[in-house]
């Protein structure tokens, strides 16, 4: 038999800690939300799970809430529109940011550091805050306000069905997907940069003197090589996006629908806890299930390359 | 003038004139001209620094001459784009791309050329047949060994049919020993296909092998152009003798001069050259005496000149060849290799032993430069 200290070893204990940590703070609160979704409300506390009555053990667990999510289509429609808002901000911070972090990766090693910097600099100061000031620039003479307004582009916005009517900025799709693609866009940039720093420009080189235009090496060379980047920035912008509860509930209205406020609706406002663990159970395996069957891709498709 | 000028020839296939690279102040390259006949393969031999992957980056495209002029079968390539130009470059270490297969690699410089699929697909797989990699088509360049890659990055530089080949120490990422296999091999194709060719290396073994010319570079000049034997036999400065091969080089003073021998004297012998040179009685020049043109002998030779008693200080074994160090009188250490005589001579040289170099008229250089 092994002793007790041939298992405990420093190894074991280094690769321990990250396990422990998601067990802790990642597993084991997921298991009591579970709990929590399958139960019964008993007034202010909930029936526990399995009880021992006239010597029979009986397991109860109420799937009711995940019936009722099936049939009531708010919710459905709900994460619908998550992922849609999700996928939107997802695709204009790749949009806005692979240029940013290709220029930032081909600009001098020495003004490189200076990028990077004003690229983290917003994160000196506090997200809400920072949610906060959109509020103020995109209300009435706010100064984003003053300049969609006089430069017409409000028209544009209103065309295109992201604002109820001209003028009107705040509380719309538009403000959302604004302060979504503002504040997750860091999350786009330091990946595809950190990607595209590394990639070796002598296959450019190659590519052109093979006859490929700068626009078709960039096409058919950068691209292609920074899709680690692509998709570590797109994964990074997308999850936590989908969940978003304070931006939605500052810079959102009544049109956005977001899961992160209806849950928060079913936790505070509706006190009904089970039915919030529920709709947080559902999303989390909406999210986590198609991660994993990309990351099972990722791994065959690495391991095929050996 | 020590650089050795071709005389211009018309026919000339790539004409590289007066070109000048300066870089901020600094010349990488200093007005250097060549001209570089159809099916030639030329090297340019230097350290790292010495200014020929400036040149072949010129040759390119992604470097543009501060002045002078590159001229490719008459078209002047100043006024192309990289990708404008009919030549392609094979990269050090290759620069395969990474994300492709071996086909698409080959494949890549014939798409942009936008030829129908069919006529790459059968050139793609005549340029994987040339270097025998026809089965590994499917394969990612990570897959490969060296050797493999390197014939795809071959493959893939031929395969728009450039007029001129340039190529950036080909071989430079291979183990010796599949550096000689490859070398052979390399020029083979090369032939074969009739492609003109410039190479970069700073291995005088691979551009001795390699090239029908090289050009020694130095300091962003050309210091002698020539073919391998004539840079090795007759090196024309100091620099060159020194640079390729090993060398002994001995100072001394031009005591006699007569129209076919002259005689020199160096601070341990006197060397009896068997053809005149042109100088003057008196003045300095430096004698340069390869070590395997040198033979040993253990007693004292007949001759008045070329020879000189030594001490072995130091032996080196290669297994075919040693090589011997001989502490003159002067303090001078005289580089003698000579073919393993382990079974021939009754009794081996050894650490401390006396011994006499000598060496025919005919084996040294006499430099003036």
């Amino acid at each position: 038999m092994k002793s007790l200290r041939s298992w405990f070893t420093g190894r074991a204990a280094v690769i321990g800690v990250p396990y422990v940590w998601l067990l802790l703070f990642f597993l084991l609160p997921f298991l009591i939300v579970m709990k929590i979704s399958v139960s019964e409300m008993e007034t202010v506390n909930f029936k526990d799970l399995i009880t021992l009555k006239d010597g029979v053990l009986q397991l109860a667990l109420r799937f009711g809430n995940y019936v009722f999510i099936t049939e009531d289509d708010l919710y459905f429609k709900t994460y619908l529109s998550s992922l849609k808002y999700a996928a939107v901000t997802t695709v204009l911070c790749l949009f806005i940011g692979y240029p940013f972090a290709y220029f930032m990766a081909r600009a001098k090693a020495t003004v490189q550091p200076a990028l990077l910097m004003l690229v983290m600099l917003p994160f000196w100061t506090s997200f809400l805050l920072r949610v906060y000031a959109w509020k103020g620039l995109l209300s009435e003479h706010g100064w984003a306000y003053d300049f969609i307004t006089a430069t017409r582009l409000d028209l544009a916005l209103a065309a295109g069905g992201l604002i109820p009517a001209p003028g009107q900025l705040m509380n719309t799709p538009f403000s959302l997907v604004l302060g979504m693609t503002y504040t997750y866009l860091p999350f786009m940039i330091l990946p595809l940069y950190s990607n595209l720093a590394k990639m070796d420009l002598r296959l450019l080189e190659a590519a052109t003197d093979l006859g490929a235009t700068a626009w078709v090496a960039f096409w058919k060379i950068t691209v292609p090589l920074s899709k680690a980047g692509i998709i570590a920035g797109s994964m990074l912008v997308f999850i936590p996006c989908v969940g978003e509860f304070v931006i939605p509930e500052l810079l959102g209205g009544p049109q956005t629908l977001m899961i992160g406020r209806v849950m928060w609706d079913e936790f505070f406002s509706n006190n009904d806890w089970p039915m919030a663990s529920t709709v947080a159970v559902v999303m989390v395996l909406l999210i986590i299930v198609p991660l994993a069957i990309f990351s099972k891709y990722q791994a065959e498709a690495q391991e095929a390359r050996k | 003038m020590s650089q050795a000028q071709q005389p211009a020839a018309a026919s000339a296939f790539l004409q590289i004139h007066e070109v000048v690279k300066d870089f901020g102040g600094y010349k990488a390259v200093n007005n250097v001209s060549i001209d570089i006949a159809k099916g030639e393969i030329f090297a340019l031999l230097g350290s790292s620094g010495c200014g020929k992957t400036t040149l072949l980056r010129m040759l390119a495209g992604f470097e543009t001459p501060t002045s002078g002029k590159i001229i490719l079968n008459g078209t002047d390539l100043a006024g192309l784009l990289p990708y404008e130009r009919p030549l392609n470059m094979m990269f050090q270490s290759y620069a395969l791309f990474p994300h492709l297969t071996v086909w698409e690699n080959v494949a890549f410089g014939l798409k942009r050329d936008g030829l129908p699929k069919d006529q790459i697909a059968t050139q793609v797989e005549a340029m994987l047949k040339l270097v025998q990699l026809s089965k590994f088509a499917k394969r990612k360049p990570h897959q490969l060994s060296g050797g493999q890659q390197q014939r795809v990055a071959l493959a893939r530089s031929l395969a728009k049919k450039p007029q001129l080949l340039l190529l950036d120490e080909p071989l430079g990422a291979l183990d010796k020993k599949l550096r000689e296999e490859t070398q052979i091999e390399l020029v083979n194709i090369i032939e074969n296909v009739g492609v003109t060719c410039v190479m970069v290396t700073h291995d005088q073994e691979e551009a001795m092998t390699m090239a029908s010319r090289i050009a020694v570079m130095s300091e962003g000049r050309f210091l002698q152009v020539g073919a391998p034997s004539d840079i090795y036999e007759t090196p024309a400065t100091r620099f060159v003798a020194d640079f390729i091969g090993n060398v002994n080089l001995m100072d001394g003073t031009l005591t006699e001069d007569q129209p076919d021998h002259v005689v020199i004297s160096c601070a341990d012998c006197t060397h009896y050259v068997g053809h005149g040179i042109t100088g003057t009685e008196g003045m300095t020049v430096t004698v340069a005496l390869r070590p395997e043109k040198i033979r040993l002998e253990t007693q004292k030779p007949a001759t008045e000149h070329n020879q000189v008693q030594g001490t072995v200080k130091d032996m080196s074994y290669f297994g075919s060849y040693t090589v011997y160090h001989l502490a003159l009188p002067s303090g001078q250490v005289l580089k003698v290799s000579e073919s393993n005589t382990e079974r021939h001579r009754d009794k081996p040289l050894t650490w401390g032993d006396s011994a006499w170099a000598c060496w025919t008229p005919t084996a040294q250089v006499v430099l003036t430069a």
